[in-house]
């Protein structure tokens, strides 16, 4: 139980130092931190699945962000700070939370799980399916809509990528 | 309910950088985090204590297997969630990207400022 | 072009390794633990590592971008095609292929084929979109020396 509270007490101020700080090539390596923090967490938490994924997944993204940030000028942009917004934000943010905690105490204790459908998938998954993983035989099998739509997600994000990024149709000479 | 409360934090820290930073790089980290906490609440729901990963191994007893066992169905969700998490992030990364050939900033009051 | 010798020939020997682990983690996905999401991102990290260390242009003559853009529309048409052969016997979706023997490689009727496609679409979209923002970063970087070099736009726009 307390290897919990201290992975996410670490996710949480490698969140704090990515927001913060001033140099970006740091606060993308923060974000890392947070990422790989998380992997490790689900891995404790029963999802070996969710954890090969997200190193990988959080690989991909560092490569990308930094790839993103180290061939601009990052310079740090905040001459000015800008109070008001700050405050303002930082009490909405509280009030949020505060509210948040009320809803806390309605919800079932953390290792309680509800299981009121997945009890069935577990019990019947493998005779069913034939898939020993049950998470596969639910993304496949029982809910495969979603892994539709997913697919359709990622086709569109491909094109719209391919949209903005591409150089024809511009004639050169012509800044637009 | 400490946990939640902790992974809900996690949670409001993304929004606050998405919405007081000006940077916007910070804004696509702070949408990373938001994205990162939404999925460790889903996995937390359906953690139980003491618990083993949903996955069947021959010679197991499917009993004590189904008594036993995590909830597979969050993750089953977050496992969709975190690649199309991917694609968004690459996405707006290269929009970001053509805003900085465009106004040759990252900062969005001076882009809202040079527009027109 | 790319890295130094030493990076060059670790990563030939390693690279047939990392496919040989993302091809094993989606045929068996449906009995341990992985399936095709993880799988696809490995295969990308795959490709991605021979653009970091050989540089792009040998990236692209591995797999050119339009393929890998077909190759995603073939891997969503794969998919939906898998979900259509359910009316063969019911409903969309349907897993009306003998379940075979549990526990063995032949055991969950259509589930493979549908961790194949998904992989498919994963590999081709992701790299696609990653040979995109890498060509354009070229421009944001030194926009000046590359503007004027017609070969080296005339190569990007026959690319995309």
């Amino acid at each position: 139980m307390l290897v919990f509270y201290t992975l996410l007490a670490i996710m949480i101020l490698g969140s704090i130092v990515a927001i913060e700080t001033r140099n970006l090539l740091s606060s993308v390596i923060s974000v890392g931190i947070v990422g790989f923090t998380l992997s490790i967490l689900f891995l404790m938490l029963g999802a070996p699945d969710l954890a090969i994924t997200q190193v990988v997944v959080e690989i991909l993204a560092l490569v990308i962000l930094i790839r993103a940030t180290i061939s601009v000028d990052n310079t740090a942009i905040e001459k000015h700070r800008d109070t008001f917004a700050m405050v303002s934000s930082l009490v909405f943010v509280g009030l949020f939370l505060v509210f948040a905690s009320y809803a806390f105490l309605e919800m079932h204790a953390f290792g309680e799980s509800l299981m009121r459908t997945s009890q069935h998938y577990l019990d019947n998954g493998l005779a069913e399916t034939g898939a020993s993983n049950i998470v596969t035989s639910i993304i496949l099998d029982y809910r495969a809509y979603d892994t539709l739509g997913e697919a359709t997600v990622l086709f569109v994000s491909v094109l719209g990528a391919t949209v903005i990024m591409r150089r024809i149709g511009r004639k050169r000479g012509v800044n637009l | 309910m400490t946990i939640y409360l902790m992974c809900f934090f996690l949670f409001v820290m993304g929004l606050y950088c998405l919405i007081a930073k000006k940077h916007l790089i910070k804004k696509i980290i702070g949408i990373a985090i938001l994205d990162y906490a939404v999925n460790l609440f889903l996995i937390l729901i359906g953690y139980k204590s003491g618990g083993i990963p949903p996955v069947l191994f021959e010679g197991m007893n499917k009993q004590t297997f189904s008594q036993q066992s995590v909830d597979p169905l969050p993750q089953a969700l977050v496992l969709t969630s975190i690649v199309i998490s991917l694609g968004v992030l690459i996405m707006m990364v290269s929009i970001a990207l053509r805003l900085y050939e465009k106004y040759k900033t990252f900062d969005t009051s001076e882009i809202s400022r040079l527009r027109g | 072009m790319g890295m130094s010798l030493i990076v060059k020939k670790v990563t030939q020997f390693v690279i047939g390794l990392i496919f040989l682990y993302g091809i094993n983690i989606i045929l068996f996905g449906h009995l341990g633990v992985g399936g095709g999401f993880a799988g696809g991102v490995i295969l990308t990290c795959g490709f991605i590592l021979i653009m970091l260390v050989f540089g792009r242009e040998k990236a692209i003559q591995k797999m050119r971008t339009n393929v890998a853009h077909f190759l995603s529309c073939i891997g969503a048409l794969a998919f939906l095609a898998i979900a259509l052969l359910g009316y063969i016997d019911g409903t969309f979706f349907f897993n009306f292929i003998d379940h075979g023997k549990e526990f063995h490689l032949h055991s969950a009727g259509l589930i493979p084929f549908a961790d194949i496609a998904i992989s498919i679409i994963i590999v081709s979209a992701i790299f696609t979109i990653f040979v995109l923002l890498v060509f354009f970063g070229r421009f944001v970087g030194d926009a000046e020396e590359y503007e004027n070099d017609e070969e080296y736009v005339g190569n990007i726009d026959r690319n995309l």
